[in-house]
């Protein structure tokens, strides 16, 4: 059974200058014990998706659409029911371990206060669940850890607690945004390893954010790659970096570095920037930055093509861009 | 015959920690224990390592923002380890740095004709002409409008603000770019367009470049000579395509296998990295990094290896086992 549906999901921000179309018609579905991944470079809603997900928008946000986990719309839920999903059924890892853990607390203070708040645990019992949890996310000597505030503690370690928070009430659902970004490559790969591991133990599905092709090449089965704020394409990991359709996504794809490139050749680059949420154009928002681009593509809202089971790709010039693998697109 | 920019002999640096009590000897932060290297002109110098094994420190050592303990610096044949600040500023044309975070180093209050044309006061007077015109003549080679000058820092995007910081390090012609991580606060297609940017303009000014990077594939992208540091010395260095084909330390080795492949295809086998750096604070004999190393055996915490050539052509490694790496990688 499908554990999480996405439907047209819609984020508007109340801005200065405007609403601000964070996020746009966006479709996901999730299964239990699946992991999707989420691309894209900033301001292109990643972040909006997740804070939706869990419904921590912030304050100037609307939404339309709806989000169905377990087949219960959680946009239509008050924040007192919120809190009782919030850390038991779904819980989120955010990027940056320092300023989410609280600094005037113990870590086995956080570490025990969605069990005492979701599982009802007398003090004790919250104890040694604790200590158990951070043994579990590779702390050494929890015993005298759960004592530590979160400034004693490396940024490794910190996102280790955070992921012992996030696992505390066993939830269906783990939202990572960008777990390891603030970390060092061989932390990173010691983080994600984790994340891997728990997820495959414990039969949680993972929603992993992050702008690093690699990262989500590695740890995810299904990817959907998200610019200005809309899904452009999607499908599963395999079909997606095998057969990079969109020109967003062959784009981001050549840009970046990868190893054993060496120092022939020179890196490709997207002309341009981001597009502004507050003004986007009325068709495909990636045309002022698309070397396929046409009249068509600025007025018209891209169709939605199956490429092949399950991959989607949202362009005008489907073919061209197909045709365009084979060669640089990017000149 | 090619001019040395930059030489860096046996540098140290310790930072001395608050005493713990009266009576106890005083503690220290061992950043910098002895690191020698040399940059010849118009070549690109990469120093990679985790965080915390004296990268930054370095950068600032060379930089002369801090004093150094003891060891030399030698920028274009001129000592500046140990001179006043009033004796390196005419000095300081010559060398110039760019820092990480392209919205914490521009000062929001200035425009940027004003953050731009702030170093050429180490070049003594000029006229005001001369200064407008040295400051449009840098702003359109780094891809800016010779208008912006009059914009302020809040209304450029996070890659055109690292252009500005670049354009203020250009300015006075320096012979030497200190970078430290210049495009790891970027997202991916901004920091190909920077990348090929610095690429770009060593080509057109012959600047030397000290690129401080944790990303492996971008140092790999932009320099001709790469230093892997760990706790405060280097490990192994030599040229880019030997170090990266034949890694002759294991650190190097586990650093480029940690990271993440963005392809189709499924988990690669890798020897994982255990643990973080530790052990700043601590003078040991051996090699440092033998907690962590697969291959650590009696000997290495008995004898501390040397730097040695391990490989024609300038390729340096500290380690016992360096010839056993190169034949792994080789065969």
């Amino acid at each position: 059974m499908t554990l999480l549906t996405v439907n047209n999901l819609n984020v508007n921000l109340q801005t200065a200058s405007g609403p601000a179309r964070a996020v746009r018609d966006l479709n996901l579905t999730l299964e239990k014990g699946q992991t999707l991944g989420i691309v894209g470079e900033s301001g292109c809603g990643k972040s909006m998706t997740a804070l939706a997900l869990m419904g921590l928008l912030p304050e100037n946000a609307t939404t339309e659409g709806s989000i169905l986990l377990n087949g219960e719309n959680l946009l239509e839920k008050s924040e007192r029911e919120l809190c009782t999903i919030r850390g038991n059924r779904m819980a989120m890892i955010f990027q940056e371990p320092m300023t989410s853990l609280n600094p005037v607390h113990t870590v086995g203070r956080q570490v025990m206060e969605p069990l005492r708040l979701h599982k009802r645990l007398s003090k004790a019992e919250a104890f040694e669940q604790a200590i158990r949890l951070l043994d579990r996310v590779g702390i050494p000597n929890p015993e005298e850890r759960i004592y530590n505030y979160p400034h004693q503690l490396s940024g490794g370690q910190r996102q280790r607690v955070m992921i012992a928070l996030a696992l505390s009430c066993s939830p269906d659902i783990l939202i990572a945004d960008e777990p390891t970004t603030a970390l060092d490559v061989t932390i990173q790969d010691q983080i994600l390893e984790l994340i891997q591991t728990l997820v495959a133990e414990e039969g949680m599905s993972l929603v992993l954010i992050s702008h690093d092709l690699g990262v989500i090449a590695e740890n995810t089965e299904k990817v959907v790659v998200m610019y200005g704020g809309t899904v452009v394409e999607s499908g599963s990991t395999e079909q997606i970096f095998s057969q990079l359709t969109h020109p967003y996504t062959q784009g981001l794809f050549a840009a970046m570095p990868k190893l054993g490139l060496g120092r022939k050749g020179r890196l490709t680059t997207i002309p341009g920037t981001v597009p502004d949420l507050v003004n986007l154009p009325k068709g495909c928002t990636f045309t002022d930055r698309c070397p396929l681009a046409t009249d068509i593509c600025r007025n018209t809202p891209p169709p939605r093509s199956e490429l092949g089971p399950h991959h989607q790709v949202l362009c005008h010039h489907l073919e061209q861009a197909i045709e365009a693998r084979s060669r640089e697109l990017y000149t | 015959m090619t001019k040395t920019v930059l030489e860096v002999t046996d540098l140290v640096r310790h930072y001395p920690l608050p005493k713990e009590s009266l009576t106890a000897p005083p503690r220290y932060v061992y950043a910098l224990n002895g690191v020698s290297f040399s940059i010849e002109e118009g070549k690109s110098f990469g120093i990679v390592g985790e965080s915390g094994c004296g990268k930054s420190t370095l950068a600032r050592n060379v930089m002369a923002l801090e004093s150094t303990d003891s060891g030399s610096v030698k920028i274009m044949g001129k000592e500046v380890v140990g001179l006043s600040f009033n004796e390196l500023r005419p000095h300081r044309q010559h060398f110039q740095m760019v820092f990480q975070d392209p919205y914490g180093s521009l000062d929001p209050h200035h425009t940027v004709g004003r953050i731009v044309a702030e170093p050429l006061a180490a070049l003594g007077r000029l006229s005001r002409q001369e200064k407008d015109e040295r400051v449009a003549e840098v702003l359109t080679s780094v891809g800016l409008k010779a208008t912006d000058v009059s914009k302020y820092p809040h209304e450029f995007s996070g890659g055109q603000r690292q252009r500005i910081a670049i354009a203020r390090a250009l300015i006075t012609r320096p012979s030497l770019i200190v970078a430290d991580e210049p495009v790891s606060a970027l997202d991916v297609s901004v920091q190909a367009q920077v990348l090929n940017l610095l690429r770009d303009l060593q080509d057109d000014f012959g600047v030397t470049y000290m690129f401080i990077s944790h990303d492996l594939a971008v140092v790999e992208y932009l320099c001709d000579e790469v230093a892997v540091m760990y706790l405060g010395s280097i490990v192994e260095k030599g040229k880019t395509e030997d170090l990266f084909a034949r890694p002759a330390h294991p650190y190097t080795r586990i650093l480029l296998d940690a990271v993440p492949q963005p392809a189709a295809g499924k988990k690669r086998d890798r020897i994982r990295l255990s643990g973080s750096v530790t052990g700043q604070t601590e003078r040991r004999v051996g090699c440092a990094f033998r907690d962590r190393c697969p291959m650590a055996t009696d000997k290495c915490a008995e004898e501390t290896p040397a730097l040695r050539q391990v490989e024609d052509g300038g390729h340096f490694a500290a380690c016992h086992y360096s010839e056993e790496m190169i034949q792994r990688a080789t065969a």
